[in-house]
C-alpha cells in the first residue's frame, strides 16, 4: 500500500518499486516447478472459493436475473432488515441454536463415555468388534441413514414402534411429530458419530503411563475409581480442546441430517438456518434475501471459530490452534 | 514387564467381586449398544427379502416371513440405479485421483521454505476453511460459469481441500531433507524429486487421504442436488433420495410392471434399494477402517 502511494506521489521511488516487482517475479520464476505444482490448487480455490465471495454483494442488492450480480441495484441493509423482522427467521434462528446446543449437551459426552467403557474391556477381540460395529454409521451418508431411520421409525412398519407396541405402548410417529422430532435428531446424530468420536479419546488414553494404574491398584483403588481418578483427568486436555472446537459449531445444526429427515409437519421445530437458506434461495428463488441469511450465518460462524481457536491456543499452547 | 502387568490385572479381576460386576455391566452395555446399530441394519435386510408386503405395528419379525428375491429384481431392473452407479463410480474415481494429485502437489510446494510468499499462500488456502461465499452466491457463480449440469461441477469445487492439504504438508515437512538429497545430486528438479522420492515414501498418508476423498465422493449428494438437473447424470445418492425418502418411484421408473412391484411392497423395495446401493461401502469399510483411523491419529498429533 505504502509503496504504491509512494510510486504515484514520488517518481524517484518508482525504480525501487520496479526492482521489488522484478525480484518477486524472478523469485517465482526460479521456483517455476513448485509454482506449476501449486497452480491447480490456486486456480480452483480462487475460482470456487474466493470468486463466490464477490457474489455476497447481492446480500446488499436487489438481485435481478437479467442484471446479474454486478448490475443489480444496491439496496443497502434492506435485505437484512427484512430478514431480522421476518417471524419465520426468528423461529429458524431459535431452532438452529436449540438443536446444536442439545447436540453439544448430549452428543459431546457420549464418545467420552464410550471411550472410557471401551478402555475397560479386557478382551481385545470384543473391543475390536465393538469398535468396528460402532464405526459403521459413520461411513454412510445421511441419505442412506435417513432411508433406514424412516423405515425403522415408521409408526406402522418400523421396528422401534413394533417393540413399543409389544410392550403395550402406542406407536409414535417420530419423524412427523414435532414433540419427538428434535429428540430423534439428537439421538440418531449420536448414534451415527459416537463410535467414530471415541478414536481421539482412545488415542489419548493409550498414552497414559501404566505405572499410574499400578500405583493406584496398590493403594487399593477399584476399577471405577481408577477410571474416575486416573483415566478421566489424563484425557481432560483433549476433552477440553474437543469441547471448544465443538462449540465452534453452535451455528451448524446439521443440514444433511435434517434435510433428509424433515418434512413440512415439523418445520416449526426443525427448520434451521441452512435449510431455510436452501428453500428460500433455491426453491423460492429469493436470491438476495437468502444470500443475506447465509451471510448472517457465515459471519456468526466465523466469529465463533475465531473465538474457539483463540481459546484452544490460550488453554493448551499455540501449537494446538488450527493455524 | 507389560505381560506381567496384564497378568496382575487379570488376577485382580478374578479376586474382586466389584470388578467382576463392573465387567458384566460393561460388556452388557456395550453389547446393547452394538445391537442398537446392528438391529436396524438387520431388520432392513430382513425386509429386503420379505415377500409378504404389508407390515403393521403388531408384527415383529427378525426373519423374512416369506423369502423372495423379487425386491432386488425390481431394483436391478431399474436402469436409473445402474446409471447412478456409473455416475457415482466415475466421480469417485476421477475425483479422488485428481484431488489427491493436486492436493499432494500443492502440499509439496507449500512444504518448501524456498516457495515465495509461502505464509501468504498458506493463509490463502486455510482461510477457505473458515469463510465461504455460502450456498446462494456459489450457486449463482457456478450458473454464470455455465457449469450447471456439467459433471465437472462435482469434482472441481472441492478439488483441493484445506484440511487435507495441511495434513499432507505437515507430513512432508517432517520428512528428513536427506531423503531428497540423493535425487538432487543427480540433478533432479522439484517435480522429479516429488514423483520419485517423496510420493513413494508418503504412501501411508496418501492412502488415508485417498480413502477419505473416495468415501466423501461416494456419499456426496448435495452438489448433485443443487447443480445437476439432468436425471441421466444423477449420482446414486440422489437416485436413492428420490426413491427411498421422497418415495417418487414414478419419476424414475421405466416400466409399468416395476411401478406395480414398488406399489405392492414399497417398504421392501426401498430396503432392497438401500442395500443394493450401499453394498460396496458395507463390504469395504471393515477392512479399510484402520487406514481411516491412522489419519485421525496423524491429524490429532500434528493438527
Amino acid at each position: 500500500m505504502e509503496k504504491a502511494a509512494d510510486a504515484r506521489g514520488a517518481p524517484i521511488h518508482s525504480k525501487k518499486r520496479e526492482n521489488g516487482l522484478v525480484r518477486t517475479v524472478k523469485a517465482y520464476g526460479r521456483q517455476y516447478q513448485l509454482v506449476l505444482m501449486f497452480l491447480p490448487a490456486v486456480i480452483t480455490i480462487a475460482l470456487f472459493s474466493y470468486a463466490p465471495m464477490y457474489g455476497l454483494t447481492i446480500a446488499f442488492k436487489d438481485y435481478a436475473l437479467l442484471e446479474g450480480i454486478h448490475g443489480s441495484p444496491w439496496v443497502g441493509l434492506e435485505n437484512f432488515r427484512k430478514l431480522l423482522t421476518a417471524p419465520s427467521f426468528a423461529e429458524v434462528f431459535r431452532n438452529t441454536v436449540t438443536i446444536s446446543f442439545l447436540r453439544i449437551l448430549f452428543g459431546f459426552p457420549a464418545p467420552v463415555l464410550l471411550a472410557l467403557l471401551l478402555n475397560e474391556v479386557g478382551n481385545v477381540r470384543f473391543k475390536k468388534m465393538v469398535q468396528t460395529i460402532s464405526y459403521l454409521p459413520h461411513f454412510l451418508s445421511w441419505v442412506v441413514l435417513a432411508g433406514i431411520l424412516i423405515q425403522i421409525l415408521s409408526p406402522s412398519s418400523g421396528l422401534v414402534n413394533q417393540i413399543i407396541v409389544m410392550f403395550g405402548g402406542t406407536p409414535i410417529y417420530f419423524v412427523a411429530d414435532p414433540r419427538y422430532f428434535v429428540p430423534m435428531l439428537i439421538v440418531t446424530g449420536i448414534w451415527k458419530e459416537v463410535g467414530w468420536g471415541t478414536i481421539v479419546y482412545l488415542a489419548a488414553i493409550t498414552s497414559i503411563s501404566p505405572e499410574l494404574y499400578e500405583a493406584a491398584t496398590i493403594d487399593g483403588a477399584g476399577r471405577f475409581q481408577k477410571m474416575l481418578h486416573i483415566t478421566l483427568p489424563a484425557i481432560r486436555p483433549v476433552v477440553s480442546i474437543m469441547f471448544i472446537l465443538n462449540s465452534g459449531n453452535l451455528i451448524n445444526a446439521g443440514f444433511d441430517q435434517i434435510y433428509n429427515l424433515y418434512n413440512p409437519a415439523v418445520y416449526k421445530v426443525a427448520d434451521i438456518l441452512d435449510t431455510y437458506v436452501y428453500r428460500r434461495g433455491l426453491i423460492d428463488m429469493k436470491y438476495s434475501f437468502s444470500a443475506a441469511a447465509g451471510l448472517f450465518k457465515n459471519v456468526i460462524s466465523f466469529a465463533l471459530v475465531l473465538t474457539t481457536n483463540g481459546l484452544v491456543k490460550a488453554i493448551s499452547g499455540k501449537e494446538n490452534g488450527i493455524w | 514387564m507389560v505381560l506381567r502387568q496384564k497378568k496382575d490385572r487379570r488376577t485382580h479381576i478374578r479376586k474382586s467381586p466389584g470388578s467382576r460386576a463392573f465387567d458384566i455391566c460393561n460388556y452388557l452395555m456395550l453389547t446393547l449398544f452394538c445391537l442398537t446399530i446392528l438391529l436396524p441394519f438387520w431388520y432392513l435386510l430382513v425386509l429386503s427379502f420379505d415377500k409378504f408386503g404389508n407390515v403393521t405395528a403388531q408384527d415383529f419379525f427378525l426373519w423374512p416371513r416369506e423369502f423372495t428375491l423379487d425386491n432386488y429384481k425390481a431394483v436391478v431392473e431399474n436402469p436409473y440405479i445402474w446409471q447412478g452407479y456409473g455416475n457415482t463410480i466415475l466421480r469417485t474415481v476421477a475425483g479422488t485421483f485428481l484431488s489427491l494429485i493436486c492436493t499432494a502437489m500443492a502440499a509439496y510446494a507449500l512444504s518448501k521454505d524456498s516457495f515465495p510468499n509461502r505464509k501468504f499462500w498458506s493463509f490463502f488456502v486455510v482461510f477457505t476453511m473458515f469463510f465461504s461465499g455460502g450456498l446462494i452466491p456459489t450457486y449463482l457463480w457456478i450458473r454464470d460459469l455455465g457449469l450447471l449440469d456439467n459433471r465437472l461441477v462435482l469434482i472441481l469445487p472441492g478439488l483441493v481441500g484445506a484440511y487435507n492439504l495441511v495434513l499432507i504438508r505437515n507430513f512432508f515437512k517432517q520428512m528428513p531433507p536427506e531423503l531428497e538429497e540423493s535425487a538432487r545430486i543427480d540433478g533432479a528438479g522439484d517435480f522429479r524429486a516429488f514423483v520419485s522420492i517423496v510420493l513413494p515414501v508418503s504412501k501411508p498418508i496418501l492412502a488415508t487421504v485417498a480413502l477419505w476423498l473416495a468415501v466423501g465422493h461416494w456419499n456426496a449428494w448435495f452438489d448433485c442436488l443443487v447443480y445437476i438437473r439432468d436425471t441421466r447424470k444423477y449420482v446414486l445418492q440422489i437416485i436413492l433420495q428420490r426413491i427411498v425418502i421422497e418415495g417418487t418411484i414414478q419419476n424414475i421408473s421405466t416400466t409399468e410392471q416395476m411401478t406395480q412391484e414398488f406399489n405392492a411392497r414399497p417398504e421392501m423395495v426401498k430396503a432392497a434399494c438401500i442395500y443394493f446401493t450401499t453394498l460396496p461401502i458395507l463390504c469395504a469399510y471393515p477392512f479399510l477402517q484402520k487406514y481411516f483411523v491412522k489419519g485421525i491419529y496423524v491429524g490429532s498429533l500434528k493438527g
